[in-house]
């Protein structure tokens, strides 16, 4: 998910060049209160005029306690925007409290749930409550790490490490896995360092994390290839499917490649694998 | 509707600065500076009176700097300077 600011028409026109997965438009951080009003009406107007193609569009809004939140809900939702990021997530009413919002435009359009929603966790409290925000509506798609403010809450600062965040991103994990939906990690904000960038990469792959939030493009091909799987990977879990399918056929649940047994969870790894092989264009759905 | 002056947009690639003033008579009358102006100077004026056109506004002087902003720029500009110009929002919340 690659961060584009709100207030800055050049970057919002170009972004899909770089191919991320997901494109998040910003009206919170990166737009200074007096351009709120206009960045509004440029992410208004490019979500309607840009052609993102397949991308995923999302816009992260101001809070709800702002002037700013109701108003940012209106126009991305107008705009047609896939999904809303709420920011700064404490409590599970928060997003039953955005989702009312949502609800009352798409009710005007005549499009009631075409709108999903993510909640950035940013916060201890946040944290504490991962697994109910997460389940707070089913048009939760995702839930992600916000680090700089977590640490501030935490009264800790970020280190190269990441210790400081290993409660909160094997939290967010756990809770998006629970509740079944997606978990996405913070943005690593060092554009010098990219080998440390690809090591927190592989190191939040490992946690089980779906994606990373990155802030500028030059950062998806690092993201792409850490999480695009592995030829033998792939020849693998062929292997496996193809070996629980004949084994179906049969009338037996259990199989044996290679004297491991096969059951349902290396099944499911199996077709994750497949999976993440066809959204990184390794291979060919038609393929399977 | 009164107009007061306002503005919106900046003057980076890919942007337009859009001035709003009241207007000396009648009719919006647009004054543009744009380094693609012998190409795309009507349709960026075009624009520009489409989107007064939407939000009821008349009567108003409206000088623009363009910097290859895109329609949807354009627009965008225009409508958050005409919200800032008569402090009526488009958006409910």
């Amino acid at each position: 998910m690659m961060f584009v600011p709100g207030n800055n028409p050049g970057m919002m026109a170009d972004a899909h060049i770089y191919q991320p997965d997901s494109i998040m438009l910003d009206l919170e951080d990166s737009v200074t209160l007096a351009e709120k009003d206009a960045a509004r009406w440029l992410v208004f107007n490019a979500l309607q005029s840009v052609d993102y193609g397949d991308t995923e569009m999302v816009v992260r809004i101001n809070p709800l306690n702002t002037p700013f939140g109701r108003k940012d809900i209106d126009a991305v939702v107008r705009a047609g925007v896939h999904v809303v990021r709420m920011p700064k997530t404490e409590t599970a009413d928060e997003v039953r409290e955005v989702e009312a919002e949502i609800e009352r435009v798409e009710r005007q359009l005549g499009c009631v749930g075409r709108t999903q929603i993510m909640a950035a966790i940013e916060s201890a409290l946040g944290v504490v409550n991962a697994y109910d925000i997460a389940t707070a509506s089913k048009r939760m798609m995702g839930i992600a790490l916000g680090a700089e403010d977590y640490c501030a809450n935490l009264k800790t600062q970020r280190t190269p490490g990441g210790d400081e965040l290993r409660l909160a991103r094997e939290t967010i994990v756990v809770a998006a896995r629970a509740a079944g939906i997606d978990a996405l990690d913070t943005v690593f904000s060092n554009l010098n360092d990219m080998e440390a960038f690809r090591a927190e990469v592989e190191y939040i792959k490992t946690l089980g994390f779906d994606g990373k939030s990155i802030i500028n493009p030059r950062q998806i091909e690092v993201v792409n290839e850490v999480f695009a799987p592995k030829e033998k990977d792939i020849a693998k879990a062929r292997t496996i499917l193809a070996a629980i399918k004949e084994a179906e056929a049969r009338g037996s649940g259990v199989v044996s490649v290679n004297g491991k047994m096969v059951d349902r969870p290396v099944v499911l790894r199996a077709q994750r694998t497949i999976d993440l092989a066809i959204a990184s264009g390794i291979i060919d759905p038609a393929e399977v | 509707m009164t107009v007061k002056q306002a503005q919106a947009g900046t003057l980076e690639s890919g942007d337009i600065f859009i001035q709003i003033f009241p207007a000396e008579t009648q009719g919006i009358d647009i004054c543009l500076d744009s380094t693609v102006a012998y190409q795309f100077g009507e349709q960026i004026k075009h624009v520009i009176c489409e989107t007064a056109a939407q939000f009821g506004l008349r009567d108003a002087r409206i000088e623009a700097i363009d910097k290859g902003a895109l329609d949807c720029t354009i627009r965008a500009r225009t409508a958050a300077a005409i919200e800032r110009a008569t402090g009526q929002s488009h958006f409910e919340g």
